[in-house]
């Protein structure tokens, strides 16, 4: 570590010989100090490194510890997860979140049918069917979508999409799991977009030369060959979109009309899009507020928030692993 | 470029053909007639454009968005180039096998197929297909290695087996004309063998032009051949005259510097 050939060998050839030559005009004292910068300043970027696993880690310690001592004030495991009733601030607070996970998954569904054919579609035009510049143009709109706040998303859905659904369905409100479906489905295209691209971008070429110089037409080229041979990576871009689905909490606050109603039922269409429902990202934005710390309600919300967490981790997580998977199998 | 009687009847002839990829001009000028039914090589040095020549017979090159093409192409006594013609009638008559081994992420025998069914709106029966996949593997000496595989993914074949399986699916579509880009040139000298015994036995049947930048190749498997130097084409002639005789000085600097 003292000599100087050492740590010619351990710092940047540059770095080496600025020292070595500082080092005979300050002497050894300053070379020191020199590596020891060196060395703290390596040890600060892994620490920025690392710290992101730490959050994540540490938040979803917090949370989970302050909602798990819900299940033992008095309300059980099966009343928070299989009623379906949340009325946390009635005589008789109940506590089930079936209903907000229901709503969650009705907006999540209603927007997907709506982003993923229209990002995978949008994707394929720019991986396949465009020249480059209106390429590089559709890639800017489609970043200027993602560019746009929740906020007005849900400005847009309340004040201008409300008022359409109610034109054309003759609903008695406007904001409802389809309105919010619609919104986060537009909010979710850029996603379904970008990750959609890369993966018919990492098809090699080969493949396409192969179906074509068989005679086959672009359209024909990306249905049967580029949507088997990029599978994976589709099925990533949607699970991400989803992810973006789950998560979104102010349009879908302002959207959906937050009401406790489970928007289903066992007859076709199984799905009402036209009812008003109430989600877990939503309910915890609009409640968390004005909960006691530390009370039965305030308890109740971070365990939902633990459950929230949970389900987008593992949603991101599986399509992480899916995009990983791709990357190194190239 | 109908239904042809006699497959092996459709020559290449090119005239005055030049090509540019954006303002770079790649061929200059190039005139000829490839015979039918023969394998005609084509040689000289990487970059003199033999594969952009190659790509201009079925008109690959139109993949690439800044390509321009000058002169005619007649296959078949046809101007592919022409404003009538159908690509995906072009691409059946006219069939190609890269330099990399390139199967289709599909089974082998979905590969073998593809083509067919690109085409044919009409279903094919069960019986129908496997006696089409027999017929094709078999005739690129595949089917011993690879009958009780049929269902397994191409792209997990050796890499021989892989280019004798690029070759195979070309053959349910019945093309006239075979073009190859170096196809040995991802493979051990064992590959190399076998595709040249399958390309022997190919011979009579198609009429194939082969890139290839092996001299010993082209004289083993070609009855003509065609040298080319910084997009020109300088001699073409019968094998034997141009290894041994060449009319043109560089031709003959090509094959003897080759050979030493
Ligand atoms: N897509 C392309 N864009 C621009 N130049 C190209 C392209 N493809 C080939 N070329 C150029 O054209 C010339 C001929 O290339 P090519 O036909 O591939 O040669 P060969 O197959 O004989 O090695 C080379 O100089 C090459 O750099
Ligand atoms: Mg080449």
């Amino acid at each position: 570590m003292a000599s100087t050939a050492t740590s010619s060998l351990t710092v940047p050839a540059g770095s080496a010989r600025a020292a070595h030559r500082l080092a005979g005009v300050r002497g050894v004292w300053w070379r020191r100090f020199w590596l020891l910068r060196e060395w703290a300043m390596v040890g600060l970027i892994k620490l920025c490194g690392i710290s992101s696993i730490l959050f994540v880690t540490a938040i979803f310690l917090f949370i989970l510890c302050e909602g798990l001592p819900f299940l033992r004030m008095g309300h059980g495991i099966h009343e928070f997860f299989a009623t379906s009733d949340w009325y946390p601030t009635s005589q008789n607070p109940t506590f089930g979140i079936l209903s907000l996970m229901v709503g969650t998954g009705a907006v999540t569904i209603l927007a997907m049918l709506f982003a993923v054919p229209f990002g995978l579609a949008t994707a394929v035009l720019i991986s396949e069917f465009c020249s480059r510049r209106v390429r590089e143009t559709l890639k800017i709109v489609v970043e200027l979508l993602a560019a746009v706040p929740s906020v007005v998303w849900g400005f847009i859905g309340l004040k201008m999409l409300g008022p359409v659904i109610v034109r054309f369905t003759g609903a008695d409100t406007g904001v409802n799991a389809l309105n919010a479906g619609l919104i986060v489905g537009l909010m979710s295209v850029p996603i379904v977009v970008s990750i959609g691209e890369d993966a018919l971008r990492a098809v090699p070429d080969t493949f396409r030369e192969a179906a074509e110089a068989l005679g086959a037409t672009r359209w024909q080229m990306v249905r049967k060959v580029l949507f088997p041979a990029a599978r994976s990576g589709l099925l990533a871009a949607a699970l991400l979109g989803v992810g973006r689905a789950i998560g979104e909490t102010m349009a879908v606050l302002m959207c959906t009309g937050q009401s406790i109603a489970m928007p289903i039922d066992g007859a076709f269409p199984y799905l009402h899009p036209l009812s008003s429902v109430g989600t877990m990202t939503a309910t915890i934005a609009s409640e968390l507020g004005e909960v006691e710390a530390g009370g039965l309600h305030y308890r109740a919300l971070f365990l939902l928030g633990s459950v929230l967490f949970l389900m987008t981790f593992i949603v991101n997580l599986t399509a992480d692993l899916i995009v990983r998977g791709i990357r190194g199998k190239k | 470029m109908t239904e042809a009687a006699d497959n092996s009847t459709f020559g290449i002839q090119c005239d005055d053909l030049s090509l540019w990829y954006g303002s770079f001009q790649a061929l200059y000028n190039v005139s000829t007639q490839i015979k039918p039914g023969i394998i005609s090589g084509l040689i000289g040095p990487s970059g003199c454009g033999k594969t952009t020549l190659l790509r201009c017979c079925n008109r690959m090159n139109e993949r690439l968005g800044n390509v321009r093409t000058q002169g005619r192409v007649l296959v078949g006594g046809k101007n592919i180039y022409d404003a009538d013609v159908s690509l995906i009638e072009l691409r059946k008559s006219v069939g190609m096998v890269f330099q990399r081994p390139n199967p289709l992420p599909l089974s082998i025998s979905a590969n073998i197929l593809f083509g067919l069914q690109l085409h044919d709106g009409r279903r094919l029966s069960r019986s129908q297909q496997a006696e089409i996949v027999e017929s094709a593997l078999t005739e690129v000496m595949l089917w011993d290695d690879v009958k009780d595989r049929l269902k397994m993914k191409a792209t997990g074949l050796q890499l021989e087996q892989q280019q004798k399986l690029c070759i195979a699916r070309l053959l349910p579509l019945k093309p006239a004309v075979l073009l190859m880009d170096e196809p040995c040139s991802a493979l051990d000298a064992e590959g190399t063998e076998a595709i040249e015994e399958l390309l022997t036995n190919l011979r009579g049947r198609y009429t194939i032009l082969i890139v290839t930048h092996n001299m010993g190749q082209a004289s083993r498997i070609s009855d003509e051949c065609l040298f080319m130097l910084n997009g020109l084409l300088v001699e073409h002639g019968p094998t034997s005259q141009v290894f041994l005789k060449p009319r043109d000085k560089r031709t003959e600097e090509y094959v003897e510097g080759r050979y030493g």
